[in-house]
């Protein structure tokens, strides 16, 4: 069994299937892409994987247990930490408060989760932001924030949302090198993106879906190379 | 060691208070300020640092202003028993309420709470076999010197003012500034917000459930009117964590002084002064200003919530260095 497993999700809004029928595997150790155009259904399988909304059908399995239907926070304290894309800061709290809010899943005294969150925060180079209200920080930091706070529940699954999206060139070689030390560092990770330059260079597999099916699944050069992932993305002129 | 300073000094000044000022008037006025900084942080608790409106602190106060009152009425049992007794009760109350009701997002919680109070005022009102009904229920009280209420409320407030000063260091605090901050990224962080909101809001009824045991105790008697008021307890309540400050320590206890004193020279139409004028004028014009303006203390909370959202939004603590400047203490820093 795979490390982490979808089987057949499907999620209806009224009589929209905004996922449907999705079935995917990813092993451990791995950066996983999830692309596809906008609307497509990546988020929203995300919130099916951390229970935020419920599954209409289907299964998710980690470590070979089932996790659907778990509360949102049971997810959390089995390991998947997620970003979301409209990032949620903590907005009237400081940098350093925002990750021990969250360090303290783990830790049983304040001491030892101000450490943990001390440490998330220098891994994630926010060190001189520590004191900075959330509020303040533009969006790059806000990005950062995000995954510092998932990263101090240690998750050994982390969903990333568009952790690059805003963000200026400069600041997505950041964020690339950012999510190769977390992969680095042994956690798995299930991406989403719409920079192709870093799920490209990053993912080992990436999957890509259109109005909520899978329309493509393979490594980074058999998802570009696919005819159906083209016409999705540029249209059906540009199909090859 | 600057910073602790001020509080000893105040708590010097509180503990020698009622042994320097021996009229029995300005003590109970001392009093009703210490309970309403336990009603206060305890408001503030739940409204103010997790974020959750609650618009029915009287259905925490008057359910353990009840459980005192109830315990010598019905089973001839020291109304002293209604502290530990109306902690029980309070939180007993606000667990399933909570469980229920947390479902409930932004001012639908909060009128939820409304109905809360709203229901067991009717309940108290109803039920005379148990309470009385609207005659109230008169308890006899332990002490006729008002000193010994003075020290219980006293170590009330400041039960009230370290406690949440202590959970909002620790876990549970950051907690709940986080579901305040945002419910859905909170959740996402493993932390269970339902649970702890249920705990948030337990620790609040046992602050308020507490000041309302004691409120039973101190004033001797107790009507349904009285005790889940809307404007006199659960409106107040809101007041006190506004004008003080949500989310500060110190709000609530700089809360509970302004508004006692508001309330009570509306009450007694400006500690006498019109009363005064009055008489001595004899004018006729005189006797109906004095008779407004004491009714009109209400009116008084709504013109001062208006004066402090406008230019005090985070209150007199949380805007502290803002009303200096106002008042022109600050002078130095523009020059």
């Amino acid at each position: 069994m795979a490390y982490f497993e979808t089987k057949n999700i499907v999620k209806y809004f009224g009589g929209l299937a905004a996922v449907n029928g999705v079935s995917f595997q990813v092993e451990q150790g791995q950066i996983y892409g999830l692309i596809g155009p906008n609307g497509s259904g990546k988020t929203t399988i995300f919130n099916l994987i951390n229970s935020y909304f419920p599954l209409t059908k289907g299964d998710v399995y980690f470590e070979g247990e089932k996790i659907s239907g778990l509360k949102t926070h049971t997810v959390c304290q089995r390991g998947i930490g997620r970003t979301f894309q409209v990032v949620k800061p903590l907005k009237r709290m400081t940098v350093l408060d925002n990750v021990i809010a969250s360090a303290f899943l783990h830790a049983r005294t304040k001491a030892e989760a101000v450490q943990l969150a001390e440490k998330t925060i220098e891994f994630c180079d926010l060190a001189p932001l520590e004191t900075k209200v959330a509020k303040s920080l533009p969006i790059a930091s806000r990005k950062r924030l995000e995954i510092a706070r998932a990263l101090a529940t240690k998750p050994k699954l982390l969903l990333l949302d568009e952790t690059a999206a805003g963000l200026n060139p400069s600041e997505v070689e950041l964020a690339i090198d950012l999510i190769k030390k977390i992969r680095d560092s042994g956690t798995t990770i299930i991406i989403v993106e719409h920079i192709m330059r870093v799920i490209m260079t990053i993912s080992d597999r990436i999957l890509c879906i259109n109005h909520g099916m899978v329309i493509a699944e393979g490594t980074p050069a058999e998802v570009a190379s696919n005819p159906q992932v083209i016409s999705a993305y540029l249209g059906e002129d540009y199909r090859a | 060691m600057k910073l602790s300073a001020g509080p000893l000094i105040l708590l010097g000044v509180l503990l020698a208070f009622p042994l320097v000022i021996q009229d029995a008037y300005y003590q109970h006025l001392m009093i009703l300020v210490l309970m309403w900084v336990a009603v206060g942080s305890g408001w503030n608790l739940i409204s103010g640092y997790t974020g959750q409106v609650l618009f029915g602190a009287a259905a925490f106060f008057g359910i353990g202003a009840y459980a005192a009152a109830i315990l010598p009425h019905q089973f001839d049992a020291s109304a002293w028993w209604g502290l530990p007794l109306g902690v029980i009760v309070s939180v007993g109350l606000a667990f399933p309420f909570g469980w229920i009701c947390f479902r409930l997002r932004g001012p639908y919680f909060a009128l939820g709470t409304l109905a809360l109070a709203e229901i067991l005022r009717h309940v108290a009102t109803i039920w005379e076999s148990l309470t009385n009904g609207m005659v109230g229920i008169l308890v006899m009280q332990t002490w006729i010197s008002k000193v010994p209420y003075y020290y219980m409320a006293l170590a009330l407030a400041i039960l009230s003012t370290v406690g949440v000063k202590a959970v909002m260091g620790s876990r549970w605090g950051y907690y709940f500034v986080s579901i305040r901050e945002d419910q859905d990224a909170a959740e996402s962080l493993g932390i269970n917000t339902l649970y702890y909101k249920m705990i948030s809001l337990g620790l609040s009824a046992v602050l308020i459930g507490l000041a309302g045991a004691l409120y039973t105790n101190y004033m001797g008697f107790i009507d349904p009117k009285v005790v889940f008021s809307l404007h006199d307890v659960s409106i107040m309540a809101i007041l006190v964590g506004i004008v003080g400050g949500v989310s500060t320590v110190y709000g609530p206890a700089v809360g509970a002084f302004i508004m006692v004193a508001v309330m009570e020279a509306f009450r007694s139409a400006g500690f006498g002064l019109l009363p005064y004028l009055t008489k001595s004028t004899g004018w006729p014009f005189m006797v109906t200003v004095t008779k407004y303006v004491s009714e009109a203390h209400v009116l008084s909370f709504g013109i001062l919530v208006i004066v402090v959202i406008l230019y005090l939004p985070n209150g007199v603590v949380g805007d502290w260095s803002a009303l200096k400047r106002m008042l022109g203490f600050g002078k130095r820093e523009a020059v």
